[in-house]
């Protein structure tokens, strides 16, 4: 049984159908890529995995149970909590909390949702986490101490602190600088190759090709293609996918 | 002399400072509140309370105290203020209430749209609920925020509690000024630039220091 069932899921905003109809599985410790242009919905569609956005039909399943019916919201925001956990998202833009540590950032949510007992065991979960990012010396820096490519790295220990079944990323990479993405993707590479199971939108090419087990090429809010990552990227069928892979050859 | 008329500036200042208190008391807490309202999804809500935030803050706060003060008088027939002089206090407190209600709330507003909406999607990924969303992530942002226009208005206030005097509700510069009929000295009433000037002196340290205590964090 695959981890994440995604069926026949829609969206539109206003008049615009964003998503048409996304369906596709993922199996438990894979890396799946999503790659597409600007505006294909990518973004829109791990924005619904994690109940930023509600899709208008369609259903999301994790390890055999229904999160979520596009035609039945769920109206109970305790629901709605509960079952968003199942994924952790990593921003684009970071989103660390600028007025707490790093290390703060990783443990506030994991001590919220738990008995006060067990404070310190988060506590040196969260450490741990940091130490495996390489960030040992940094737990007690605030996000403006750090550098791009260290915030985005506290943000993937915090998004991991909760241990979410699917951990997702939203172009990682896109806000560095190019001499930081290199950190960040070796910390993702890690994940892949202990089998976390991931979701990855990513303007990365070859990053993609390497980590991913599975790719997903996205062209107007439908899947156009999708495969094994290295097929899809090196030898891709579809006209619209060639375009697209040999249009970001050219930069 | 001057003892006698640094005595009677004191007790003129104790009016002020009392108005300027219990301004800040009510005004800051239902400053939040129209926030609120004017950011309410209900339009019934939402446009009344536009309406009121433009007309107190484009009019003169003078202004608004005579409306309160003689407003209910000559428009309802009735006097609710009494005679004495608690009446006329209570008058010009509900007056500067409502006008820096209206300009706090705007403060509040502007704070609250500032912080990107990434965080507040981080903490719902996170399954944080919208409580624990505003105390644990956006109150103490939104304070840094707003601290220094707050802070701005204060000391506007300190010596807008002076308007009061139209309604003769006594303060400094009306203790000030009673110098001038009794004694034929003009002197306290600029003496009590003062009283203002220490008192905002102090209140500008305040804040300074309060800014400081949130300079950790960006």
């Amino acid at each position: 049984m695959p981890i994440l069932e995604v069926k026949n899921i829609k969206k539109n905003f206003e008049n615009t159908e964003v998503l048409k109809d996304i369906s596709f599985d993922l199996e438990e410790g894979q890396t799946l890529s999503i790659i597409g242009s600007s505006g294909s919905g990518k973004t829109t569609l791990l924005r619904c995995l994690n109940f930023l956005e509600t899709p208008d039909e369609g259903t999301i399943t994790v390890r055999g149970k229904q999160l979520l019916d596009g035609a039945n919201p769920i109206t109970d925001p305790k629901t709605l909590r509960e079952n968003r956990k199942h994924f952790g998202l990593v921003f684009q833009q970071f989103n660390l909390f600028p007025q707490y540590t790093a290390l703060e950032n990783v443990t506030l949510a994991p001590i919220l949702h738990s008995d006060a007992s067990m404070k310190d065991s988060i506590i040196e979960k969260g450490k741990e986490l940091l130490a495996e990012m390489g960030l040992s010396d940094r737990m007690n820096n605030y996000p403006h101490q750090l550098s791009g490519g260290q915030q985005q790295r506290v943000a993937i220990a915090r998004a991991l602190a909760m241990e979410p079944d699917i951990l997702c990323f939203d172009e990682p990479t896109s806000a560095l600088d190019p001499e930081l993405t290199g950190e960040v993707l070796r910390v993702i590479r890690e994940l892949a190759s202990r089998h976390t199971t991931m979701i990855i939108v990513t303007h990365e090419m070859a990053f993609a090709r390497d980590v991913a087990d599975i790719a997903i090429f996205m062209d107007n809010g439908i899947i156009l293609e999708q495969g094994p990552a290295k097929e899809l990227i090196n030898n891709p069928k579809e006209e619209r996918t060639k375009q697209f892979l040999s249009s970001l050859n050219d930069r | 002399m001057f003892w006698t008329v640094t005595e009677s500036l004191l007790i003129g200042f104790w009016g002020t400072l009392k108005l300027f208190c219990l301004t800040l008391l009510f005004s800051l807490p239902l400053g939040l509140f129209i926030c609120l309202c004017s950011r309410s999804k209900v339009k019934l809500i939402k446009y009344p309370i536009r309406l009121i935030i433009w007309i107190i803050r484009g009019t003169p706060l003078m202004l608004q105290l005579l409306v309160i003060y003689y407003g209910p008088g000559i428009f309802l027939g009735i006097n609710v203020w009494g005679t004495d002089n608690s009446g006329r206090f209570i008058a010009a407190l509900i007056a500067f209430v409502i006008n820096y209600a209206c300009y706090f709330s705007e403060i509040y507003r502007g704070g609250i749209q500032s912080i990107p909406v990434g965080q507040r999607e981080a903490g719902k990924v996170l399954g944080m609920s919208r409580s624990q969303i505003f105390f644990k992530i956006t109150m103490l942002q939104l304070i840094k925020r707003i601290v220094p226009p707050i802070s701005n208005e204060i000391i506007t206030l300190v010596k807008d509690t002076s308007l009061a005097r139209v309604i003769a509700v006594y303060e400094i510069i009306w203790n000030g000024q009673a110098f001038i009929k009794s004694s034929g000295i003009i002197w306290p009433l600029f003496y009590t630039g003062a009283f203002y000037l220490i008192f905002s002196g102090l209140l500008s340290i305040l804040f300074n220091r309060i800014e400081k205590k949130l300079d950790y964090f960006r």
